[in-house]
């Protein structure tokens, strides 16, 4: 593990995370949170696990992103 | 934009020309998962994201259309069919459940577990699949198969 | 009110998650519990038993096999559980 390279990026996940909670718009909420998960998957390639980076970039960035869009689709877009 | 699909020519013709390829790198990620990173889930994921993808662009009518309901259950099914059809095989030839190398083929124990986790991965895969393409038919609505109302 | 009560309750929460953390192993450290076990078994037999260059895939469907069906099935009944539910799809 490189170590400024791994705390950068556990530093983006943080903001990211912060940021995916407090922001009003749900639509950008969930590009912040698909960003969250890229950053995830950058992370578990540093730490040489492969096979779950690809698991992280496929279903975290991908699929959970269009099921929450497909979701908000049906509800209210914005947060009280 | 009448019944959900999108209309502008650029998409349309780059989803046609990239569609087969993401649908190719499946297959890679599928039956490359033995030497390299990848595997059933991974590959499965990526095959459902093409059908996702049709679905945006040419609208869900169309994606019914192509691959109906009943394709799907028996997708799905078929799946978890092979891996434990697998493991139950293993059994009628006196190994225990999911003991791979008790196979009768003219093949060294090794590649014979080998074949048995492609067949396995290939299971997974199937199975990931037909249940990504499910759940994304049935969270959209079919008058907004892309739209957001603001 | 019920704010100063949420805020102390997330520190005390907090801290007894640092004092966990700080007893969890260290990260990547060869004395690790789960270092010293299985580990030379997976690294230098897996490809002669399982015939996987990817010792994950080894793991995931070889040695793990169980599990990796079990898995199978939980999504296999979200799918079929989905479908008995909103079973108002129209063949088209």
């Amino acid at each position: 593990m490189i170590y400024p390279l791994g705390l950068l990026l556990l530093l983006f996940l943080v903001i990211c995370a912060l940021i995916a909670v407090s922001l009003k718009d749900l639509l950008d909420s969930v590009i912040v949170l698909s960003v969250y998960s890229l950053i995830m998957a950058l992370t578990w390639l540093e730490m040489n696990a492969p096979d779950v980076a690809f698991t992280e970039a496929a279903v975290g960035a991908g699929v959970t992103t269009f099921l929450f869009v497909a979701a908000l689709s049906k509800t209210k877009r914005r947060e009280e | 934009m009448a019944n959900g699909e999108i209309t502008s020519i650029v998409i349309r013709t780059v989803s046609r020309i990239i569609i087969p390829f993401i649908q190719l790198f499946g297959l890679y990620t599928i039956i490359h998962g033995e030497a390299s990173p990848g595997g059933g889930f991974q590959g499965g994921v990526i095959l459902g994201t093409s059908i996702i993808l049709l679905t945006i662009v040419f609208g869900l009518e169309e994606a019914k259309r192509r691959i109906p309901r009943g394709l799907i259950l028996v997708f799905m099914s078929l799946g978890l069919l092979i891996y434990s059809g697998i493991g139950l095989l293993d059994m009628l030839f006196g190994g225990k459940y999911l003991e791979y190398t008790r196979l009768p083929l003219p093949l060294p124990a090794h590649e014979i577990s080998a074949l048995s986790i492609l067949c396995v991965e290939i299971g997974i895969g199937i199975t990931v699949m037909s249940v990504i393409i499910l759940l994304f038919f049935y969270s959209v609505r079919d008058e907004d198969a892309h739209g957001i109302n603001a | 009110m019920i704010r100063i009560y949420s805020i102390i309750s997330l520190i005390l929460i907090g801290m007894i998650f640092i004092y966990v953390a700080d007893e969890m192993p260290a990260f990547g450290s060869p004395d690790n519990q789960i270092n010293n076990r299985v580990y030379d078994r997976y690294t230098e037999r897996s490809f002669e038993e399982t015939g996987v260059t990817n010792i994950v895939t080894a793991i995931l469907a070889g040695y793990r096999g169980y599990d990796t069906l079990g898995e199978t099935t939980v999504i296999f009944t979200a799918g079929m559980s989905l479908m008995l539910l909103f079973s108002r799809w129209k063949n088209g």
